[in-house]
């Protein structure tokens, strides 16, 4: 490289200090404040909410689309079920053709107004998220409507769709944290059938064209889904256009996810992964979501612990011991409440002394209560990315769909930062002492047995089979 | 349609540049739409340029600029973006590196003192480098090393396209490379590299332009200046012929492929280096495109194929010399070449008959649809206008591109398309290595 000559190179020392010394940080100016968008928020006959959002900074249309979708082929437990597998079936193929569009021809027509959908579950919901620019909206319903109501799931489609997916569950299944993650949802869950956010190949190679059509009929229903358009539109007109397009999705409720099993505390499961250079710790706890008055005293405390970089785990794992790239605590809603994920994936030579590092984060939390400044940081950072994350049309629409999902609305948003300011540093140290003690967590360490279960075994706290 | 690709897009509307006493160029661009704002520092400095037995290190130096400046201690340039409400972020590429925060607008003055103090006296200390450099061994590990098809291909397939070390080597670093690093090579590098003159600064957002110019000034204005690099050509000849090499992926499960080629140099051939971003997504965005309908439902060769015009996925990020990659997953039981023979059956026929005008309107329909989205949120907007004005020149290109997409014709699709050839390109093969 082309360094000046060592007669004008300065050292790290002299680099870092001028002749004026360290100056103040200004101050924070005044803050404009958001008008509430344009928003029709309504119910249609056949049960579908529908909530549509004028925001136009860009001649674009955001669509997302929720249908609750449980298990709903028996009471909540029945492990054996094929839903998962005919469910994720079902969201590949239905973009292979309709009665009146073929593949190549759905993606044509949504070319052609520079649109895009795409169809995901998991054990709770149903979501299509979609976008096309603004003068497209209504190809992008029409595509919608064609995909609910007439999608044909040919056979010789989905005879590729499976052995693709079963290709692509097993690439998934190589990856580090999707085998925490589903060694996770097992040991805080058992056999329950949210556990089965991705299903086996075998399950995969075993779904009929029949049973994915069935699933279909019986399952992607109006009645409880929640549909939701924000962008360069107008919002009563965009709620009848819906209405038109989608008059002949009409009949029934969809199966909504019941309560959760609740989490039991335990030691954390070691899970054997040989020759890993890397180890995964996930430890998680009941907690409470947005309904409860202690929530966002729990969101402060949580943003203390890991919930963002200036924050205990990720000053004392990262910044301190240099254990980690990340670490990070965060909430985890369903529908009837939440439970609290603390993660982190660490060096394989360092895996029980970042678990201690952990267990001490959480047990300070619980004792030792956040400061006045430390929750005042929380709080700003809290409602900034709030503000930020309201900003774009894509980001509002997701965020409008999550909450829509769970009964809530726009107000709930537009009201949040004030409860956010109410809230007291008492309440965030008693939220921190309710929900952080180590002693109620449960938890996988996935890790490479050979090289940490000595360490692990010293440390106490970790079921180790074998 | 058409009015959506032509619509006057928000950035006609008062961008304006700036250069301090030092140097430091500055765009400010107004975009009131929320009250929120950008800072962004663009470096003239990637990994293309660290030096030989130092690989990574710029990346490495990115980390070290957020260890503390002469009035921030350790971590507290994270928590005052934080407790700001902010978010914040750093990236290395192979010609700069970026280091950004979008705010509350409140924060705006805050955000510019934050920026100008490490600009100006970064705290380079050894028990940080020390700190970062197992950081980063981390964020390797979790990157690369501990999962499936890490580094592919933007890691693994420049050694075989390229022969001198700014292009082969591996960006990331090497472990032994990484340590070794020490608190000299730091002051070097930034004295060399971090001068004003050699850095853009760009402000987005609910500002006023000449108070934000007043802002600039007071926190930026009286970083002394120093000598700025003559910044190296990176030029090498183009492979003359089929280079091929083979790494074995522990972690993997099925085969992979990258087939990589040289990109037309933006600087003096923006048109074909458009053509062939176009091309790109001709072949494998969406169900419709040519190499997805072939290899993946046509001849059902490929799990999945991907084709990009820039080694980092996106274009135009890069000086010359920059990749078009195209690579795919496969199963074990399809053999690498008929993998390849497809691929150059496919792109034998763009090059002799080109695309035709409908199916190259959707692309650019798409093209178009993508950059709004993207310049919709403030943050990406604000990279694509540093990046721009820094690599290519000219701010102004991030948002003329979706009209600059549309323009391309068929023909200059078709001589992109007959550019990539077997000749001169490599392919890297990575097999499965029976490991977890």
């Amino acid at each position: 490289m082309s360094a000046p000559t060592s007669s004008t190179r300065r050292s790290a020392e002299e680099i870092g200090s001028t002749p004026t010394g360290p100056r103040p940080l200004p101050p924070l100016g005044p803050q404009r404040a958001v008008p509430a968008p344009d928003e029709v928020d309504t119910v249609l006959a056949s049960g579908l909410r529908v909530i549509a959002v004028r925001r136009a900074e860009v001649p674009m249309v955001e669509m997302r689309l929720r249908v609750p979708f449980a298990d709903g082929t028996g009471p909540n437990g029945s492990g054996g079920s094929d839903h998962p597998a005919v469910a994720e079936l079902l969201a590949t193929t239905i973009l292979s053709g309709t009665r009146r569009r073929s593949r190549v021809g759905i993606d044509d027509d949504l070319a052609g107004v520079g649109g895009e959908i795409g169809f995901s579950v998991d054990p709770e919901r149903l979501a299509v998220s979609g976008h096309a620019l603004a003068d497209g909206l209504d190809t992008l319903l029409d595509v919608l409507a064609d995909l609910l109501l007439d999608a044909t799931h040919p056979e010789d489609e989905l005879a590729r769709e499976r052995e693709r997916l079963v290709e692509r569950i097993e690439m998934a299944s190589a990856q580090p944290s999707v085998i925490a993650r589903r060694a996770l949802q097992e040991r805080r869950y058992g056999t329950h059938p949210v556990t089965r956010e991705m299903p086996r190949p075998e399950e995969v190679s075993a779904v009929s064209a029949d049973a994915v059509r069935a699933l279909q009929a019986a399952a992607l229903l109006p009645g409880g889904s929640v549909l939701v358009l924000v962008g360069d539109l107008d919002p009563a007109g965009a709620v009848a256009r819906v209405e038109s397009a989608l008059a002949g999705w009409s009949s029934g409720d969809a199966d909504a996810l019941g309560p959760l099993p609740g989490l039991t505390a335990q030691d954390l499961l070691l899970v054997d992964r040989p020759g890993a250079v890397q180890s995964q710790l996930r430890l998680s706890a009941p907690a409470v979501g947005r309904s409860d008055p202690r929530y966002g005293a729990l969101q402060l405390a949580n943003l203390t612990l890991g919930g963002y970089f200036s924050s205990r785990l990720v000053e004392n794992l990262r910044e301190d011991k240099g254990y980690t790239y990340h670490a990070s605590s965060s909430l985890e809603l369903d529908p009837h409440g939440a439970v609290l994920l603390v993660e982190t994936d660490v060096a394989s030579e360092v895996t029980a002394p970042a678990l201690l590092e952990v267990r001490y984060e959480l047990g300070r939390l619980a004792v030792v209560p956040p400061s006045a400044d430390e929750v005042e940081s929380a709080r700003r950072y809290l409602v900034g990315s709030l503000l930020i994350s309201m900003t774009t049309q894509a980001g509002y629409a997701s965020t409008l769909a999550g909450l829509a999902a769970y009964g809530l609305s726009s107000a709930w948003l537009r009201e949040h930062p004030a409860r956010i300011e109410a809230v007291t540093v008492e309440e965030v140290a008693a939220a921190a002492a309710t929900f952080y003690a180590p002693t109620a967590f449960t938890g996988v360490v996935v890790a490479d047995a050979a090289s940490t279960a000595d360490g692990l075994r010293a440390l106490g706290g970790v079921e180790i089979r074998s | 349609m058409t009015s959506s690709l032509t619509a006057p897009n928000r950035a006609d509307s008062g961008l304006q540049r700036r250069v301090l006493d030092n140097g430091l160029r500055v765009l400010l661009v107004p975009d009131p739409a929320a009250p929120v704002v950008g800072v962004a520092v663009h470096v003239d400095v990637g990994f293309r340029s660290e030096p030989e037995g130092r690989t990574g290190f710029a990346h490495l130096f990115e980390h070290l600029m957020f260890q503390g400046s002469e009035s921030l201690e350790k971590l507290a340039h994270f928590r005052h973006v934080q407790s700001s409400g902010g978010v914040f972020n750093g990236s290395t590429h192979q010609d700069y590196t970026n280091y950004f925060e979008v705010l509350p607008s409140a924060a705006l003055e805050r955000a510019l003192f934050l920026e100008a103090d490490r600009l100006r006296a970064p705290r380079l200390t050894q028990e940080n480098l020390r700190n970062q450099v197992d950081v980063v061994k981390e964020e390797i590990r979790l990157n690369v090393l501990n999962r499936p098809y890490g580094g592919f291909p933007w890691i693994l397939l420049p050694p075989v396209l390229y022969d001198t070390y700014p292009n082969a080597h591996n960006g990331y670093g090497d472990f032994t490379d990484l340590e070794q690093a020490d608190l000299d090579d730091a002051a070097a590098f930034f004295d060399a590299y971090y001068a004003p003159g050699n850095a853009v600064l760009t402000v987005v957002g609910d500002i006023d332009v000449d108070d934000a110019a007043t802002l600039v000034e007071k926190h930026f204005g009286d970083i002394p200046a120093r000598p700025v690099p003559s910044r190296p050509s990176f030029a090498e000849p183009p492979p003359d012929g089929e280079r091929r090499d083979a790494v074995v992926d522990a972690h993997a499960p099925l085969p992979a492929l990258a087939l990589g080629y040289r990109l037309p140099d933006p600087a003096n051939d923006l048109d074909g280096y458009l053509a062939h971003a176009v091309l790109a997504s001709l072949l494998t965005d969406g169900e419709a495109a040519r190499l997805t309908q072939r290899l993946v439902y046509g001849d059902q060769l490929v799990t999945d194929v991907s084709a990009s015009a820039g080694l980092m996925g996106a274009p135009l990020d890069a000086r010359d010399p920059d990749t078009f990659t195209i690579t795919a997953v496969h199963p074990a039981t399809v053999d690498t070449d008929r993998v390849v023979a497809a691929v150059d059956d496919e792109l034998a026929r763009l090059a002799a008959r080109g695309p035709d005008a409908e199916e190259l309107r959707r692309v650019t329909a798409r093209w178009a649809s993508s950059l709004h989205r993207e310049h919709d949120r403030l943050m990406s907007r604000m990279l694509a206008l540093g990046s721009a004005e820094l690599v290519q020149g000219r701010a102004e290109l991030a948002d003329e591109l979706p009209g600059r997409l549309a323009a391309v014709e068929p023909a200059a699709v078709a001589a992109a398309a007959g550019a990539l050839r077997p000749d001169a390109r490599a392919i890297l093969t990575v097999t499965p290595g029976g490991g977890q």
